[in-house]
């Protein structure tokens, strides 16, 4: 249980999606001109990374990885799938997508025709595949530590971009350089937060 | 389709303005926001920005090529399926390719050689271009907006092996000029992520201010 909070809390601060490693950068530079609609989308990543990191973990474990096809029988043992976890993975992303594009669609029309285009692009979220990749390359023992990781990134996610969103809307009251206006000076923001958050890397859990 | 149009000649001017729009004025990293992820994560030498580059051209060429071709069959609503799994296969290829024949780079790329998969710029084209248009001009689009964030990819990648590590391909220039010995030491800050931003936000900068109409309201 320990382990789960330490893996929780250390995908959030210390290994942060945006700040340590910039993924999902695009949507990240692109919604978060409003604090509203960049909570929605912040909700919508944390829902499918704590779907699809679980489910990737499964696939990995029991298809993909080397002699993860031992179940079918010893002579499956040898079989080593894993150059196809790329396509795999992406498939089980799009999907996802598309099943939280339709239950928002249901629910949330208002919050659905805010995120427009953005929410088939969660598709292509490189923080989705990322995490699923993390979670490969990381080895993790059961399904439960997975889930903690997808969950973990998926909120360290989500404050990222509501900070920056609550900063952008503020920022429009201050004399930025005409040049620097817009894109150039949420890239330097970003990289001063991000200088902050590097604060949490000396921490052991 | 009715093919009444006289051929149009391979670079004529308005294929030209394909290959040369995407590299400054319409850039697919500091103007249409596309492909962040990776430029900024693995540009902290030189070398693995170069072949990243490489890689996107490539990918991006061949998968505009082969969705241009398909554009007619591909119905509407699985478009984004099946351009995902264009582009995967392509990345697996390369990936194969790259941990066959440069093991340590594409050591130090890890998972972003599989994030070219969800690079924003390759879909974005084939969505906005190569879905509706020829091969050729396709093709052109795909190499256009792959160079112009290959550029990017390598100015950055350049500044930050230069300050942060003091090389140009590892090797060591500022020792060899002796900045070293008048008490010059290498900028740490330059190897840390932050950096990319800070060297992006100020291509931006540099870029608009050459390019006024380029300038955003807020």
């Amino acid at each position: 249980m320990e382990n789960l909070f330490d893996i929780f809390i250390k995908a959030i601060f210390v290994e942060n999606m945006i700040f340590a490693y910039f993924l999902g950068m695009c949507s990240y530079l692109a919604v978060s001109k409003t604090v509203e609609t960049s909570t929605g989308l912040g909700l919508a990543v944390v829902f499918v990374l704590g779907i699809t990191v679980p489910v990737d973990y499964l696939i990995n474990e029991y298809l993909l990885a080397d002699g993860a096809l031992a179940w079918l029988g010893p002579e499956f043992a040898t079989i080593d799938l894993s150059f196809l976890s790329f396509i795999m993975f992406i498939a089980v992303i799009a999907s996802m997508v598309q099943l939280v594009e339709m239950v928002i669609e249901k629910f949330s029309p208002t919050l659905y025709a805010n995120l427009g285009i953005f929410l088939p692009l969660i598709a292509v979220n490189c923080s989705i595949l990322g995490g699923s990749l993390f979670m490969q390359e990381r080895d993790y023992n059961n399904i439960a530590e997975a889930t903690s990781f997808g969950l973990g990134s998926g909120v360290g996610w989500f404050l990222a971009i509501v900070a920056i969103a609550a900063i952008r809307e503020k920022i429009r009251y201050s004399n930025v350089p005409a040049p620097l206006r817009g894109l150039g000076i949420t890239f330097i923001i970003t990289g001063l937060m991000g200088i902050a958050f590097m604060a949490f890397m000396g921490i052991e859990l | 389709m009715a093919e009444t149009k006289e051929k149009e000649p391979l670079f004529s001017t308005k294929n030209k303005k394909l290959l040369s729009e995407p590299m400054v004025r319409n850039n697919p990293i500091t103007v249409q926001v596309l492909g962040i992820c990776s430029a900024l994560a693995i540009t902290v030498k030189l070398e693995p920005s170069l072949v990243m580059a490489l890689s996107v051209v490539v990918i991006m060429g061949v998968s505009n090529v082969i969705i241009s071709l398909l554009r007619n069959m591909i119905p509407p609503r699985i478009r984004i399926i099946v351009m995902l799994t264009v582009i995967a296969s392509l990345v697996v290829l390369t990936d194969e390719v790259l941990e066959a024949f440069l093991y340590d780079v594409s050591k130090q790329l890890s998972v972003f050689v599989g994030l070219i998969i969800t690079n924003c710029i390759i879909m974005g084209r084939l969505e906005a271009f190569a879905s509706s248009n020829k091969p050729w001009p396709s093709f052109l689009d795909g190499i256009g907006n792959a160079a112009g964030y290959g550029w990017i990819l390598i100015v950055v990648g350049f500044f930050r092996e230069l300050f942060g590590s003091g090389e140009v391909f590892g090797y060591p220039v500022f020792e060899k000029i002796g900045l070293y010995s008048i008490g010059y030491e290498n900028n740490g800050l330059m190897i840390l992520p932050p950096a990319a931003l800070f060297v992006v936000g100020i291509i931006i900068w540099v870029q608009r201010s050459r390019h006024p109409e380029l300038v955003e309201e807020n």
